[in-house]
């Protein structure tokens, strides 16, 4: 593909020929509970959402039994019961260590490492031949699986989104051995052909079912699609789909389309709040966490949602939401907590018995290109560097330092009625062995 | 407290594998003559260090019951136990059978694999195909209070 300046953000597309592996976990938290509880391991399980709202994680014999992944739990609690499946809480503590773990093992074979996500890394294959890939994905699943019980699934190509293709196959199919490679793969099409649109990585929920009625339905028309035209309707990030798709790389390591439009925390509470401080006190927490992930990101927000809910499955349903925008993009938790909590003030309906809050921070921009006001009633820099020193504390001595308003009773707090220990944060939950 | 303090440093280099707890300031800075100690120092003892050649497959584990005490394993020891470890005949293993967490020595004769309790009141058990069965990792020290 040729570039040019005026292409618009594709100049750098197929200057690389590398090789990118994906290491994706299977069934990751399922996987992570069966660790300690071998008892597990002859069970269907399911592993649930913050306050066990959803299921989250499924083991092959919870899919076979047709759970779906999202589902609510009270859907599917009668089926789960009448194959005596394993319904767990989820245990964040247990998960993010083995996460740690896995990733470690992994930078023992590339330093050109990205966590992806809490199950995902993505490598830089380049340098190998296909015999070479395949031996380095080989020893990589033994040792990954050896050293931290974790089975991994990796998949191997010459982009990002193809890597997640593959590694979406190899997981799938038995005959892979958990290894798929497409780079110069005459399977190349028949894998695109096996995958939905709505699979592809940078392909949202809303915008599947768009290409969808356009007879894209799956990557392999997505793929033969005009990229341009694509382009004008849909924006560039679909049309660097398009190009990974075809092999031309269009995303390095740490790069990729997730670059997040919005950033958002909510929890559903585990009974009806009715009581305004309750819910400013939740908001004051969603809204914190929000900043700070912000800040990780080196972002700023432009924009802020609050919302609150009734039930989904109630007779009278009721959502009250506002988003208002700042003046001066923010990341400070000082000026977005004391925003997000006035709206759910003014929001708050006295008597409705609320099951949800959330704080969403939208226009999401580099915290260093932010325009500076004249007008502006803080001192960003000064601003910056508490949030910054905030940051470094929660960091190190795990999430302590807090705002006054976010409280310290968490009535709303997560519902875990079926959590297992953490097995390895904490002495007195260790494994026992006889 | 000690044992708090402990934890702390545990977690604190299982993080960050080169991490060391930094010794505090000997003397404070002063216009003065700096203490003549200030050049010798080398950094605090980590257990860490000593005990764990791979963090990322170290895992604690609680003992229950004494079925290996004359190895000198007790009930409530902690075990460390590094699983990317070969099971070697003779090795102290963490195994699984029949979903349940085993503490014991691995023996293998020819093509059998038995698992030896270390304690006359118990049995050895012979592993055989039809058993859920796994070594899990290989106990490499034991942690007793006295």
């Amino acid at each position: 593909m040729s570039s040019t300046p005026s292409d618009g953000g594709l100049a750098g597309a197929g200057r690389w020929s590398r090789v990118f592996a994906l290491v994706d976990c299977n069934n990751f938290y399922v996987a992570c509970e069966r660790l300690f509880d071998p008892a597990l391991r002859r069970r269907p399980v399911v592993v649930l959402s913050n306050n066990d709202g959803c299921v989250v994680s499924r083991s092959a014999e919870a899919k076979a039994l047709g759970i779906g992944m999202g589902v609510p739990f009270f859907q599917v609690r009668d089926r789960l019961d009448c194959h005596r499946a394993a319904v767990l809480s989820s245990n964040y503590a247990l998960y993010g260590d083995l996460s740690r773990r896995v990733m470690e093992v992994l930078g023992r074979f590339t330093p050109a490492l990205e966590v992806y996500s809490i199950d995902e890394a993505f490598l830089d294959f380049s340098g190998f031949d296909r015999e070479g890939r395949r031996r380095q994905a080989r020893e990589l699943r033994t040792t990954v699986r050896r050293w931290t019980g974790i089975p991994v699934a990796v998949g191997i190509a010459a982009t990002k989104t193809l890597a997640k293709i593959a590694a979406r196959l190899a997981k799938r199919s038995p005959r892979a051995a958990g290894v798929v490679d497409l780079t110069a793969s005459p399977f190349r099409e028949k894998a695109l052909a096996l995958t939905p649109v709505g699979e592809v990585w940078g392909v949202g929920r809303r915008l599947a079912p768009k290409l969808a009625n356009k007879g894209l339905a799956t990557a392999l028309e997505l793929c033969r699609a005009d990229d341009q035209q694509l382009r004008r309707r849909f924006g560039v990030n679909l049309q660097r789909v398009v190009l990974e798709l075809r092999g031309i790389a269009c995303y390095a390591l740490d790069q990729g389309p997730a670059t997040p439009r919005s950033v958002r925390c909510s929890r559903s509470f585990p009974e009806p709040v009715a009581e305004l401080a309750a819910i400013r006190e939740a908001v004051a927490v969603f809204s914190a966490r929000a900043a700070a992930k912000v800040r990780r990101q080196g972002l700023a927000a432009g924009a802020l949602t609050v919302y609150l809910r009734t039930s989904r499955y109630a007779d009278e349903f009721h959502h009250h939401g506002r988003t208002v925008e700042l003046p001066v993009a923010s990341a400070s938790t000082r000026e977005l907590l004391g925003r997000a909590v006035g709206l759910a003030a003014r929001l708050f309906h006295p008597g409705c018995p609320y099951r949800k809050a959330g704080v969403i921070l939208h226009d999401l921009r580099p915290a260093a290109l932010v325009q500076p006001s004249l007008l502006d009633p803080l001192d960003r820099e000064r601003e910056g560097r508490l949030m910054a020193a905030l940051d470094e504390l929660n960091d190190r001595f795990g999430s302590r330092v807090r705002f006054a308003a976010e409280g310290g009773r968490r009535h709303w707090r997560s519902r875990a009625a079926a959590r297992s220990p953490a097995y390895t944060t904490r002495w007195s939950e260790l494994p026992v062995a006889r | 407290m000690k044992q708090k303090t402990v934890a702390t440093a545990v977690f604190a280099a299982e993080r960050q594998p080169s991490a060391c707890p930094l010794p505090v300031a000997v003397a404070a800075v002063s216009a003065g003559f700096p203490s003549p100690a200030d050049d010798y120092l080398e950094g605090t003892l980590d257990l860490n260090q000593y005990l764990i050649r791979h963090p990322a497959a170290t895992f604690f584990v609680r003992v229950a019951g004494d079925s290996m005490i004359e190895a000198g394993i007790h009930d409530g020891d902690l075990l460390l136990v590094d699983r990317s470890l070969e099971a070697a005949d003779g090795k102290v293993v963490i195994a699984v059978i029949n979903g349940e967490l085993l503490v014991k020595r691995v023996r293998r004769a020819g093509n059998r694999l038995l698992l030896l309790p270390e304690n006359p009141a118990y049995e050895a058990i012979e592993v055989r195909q039809e058993m859920d069965f796994e070594l899990w990792g290989v106990v490499t020290h034991v942690i007793h209070a006295l």
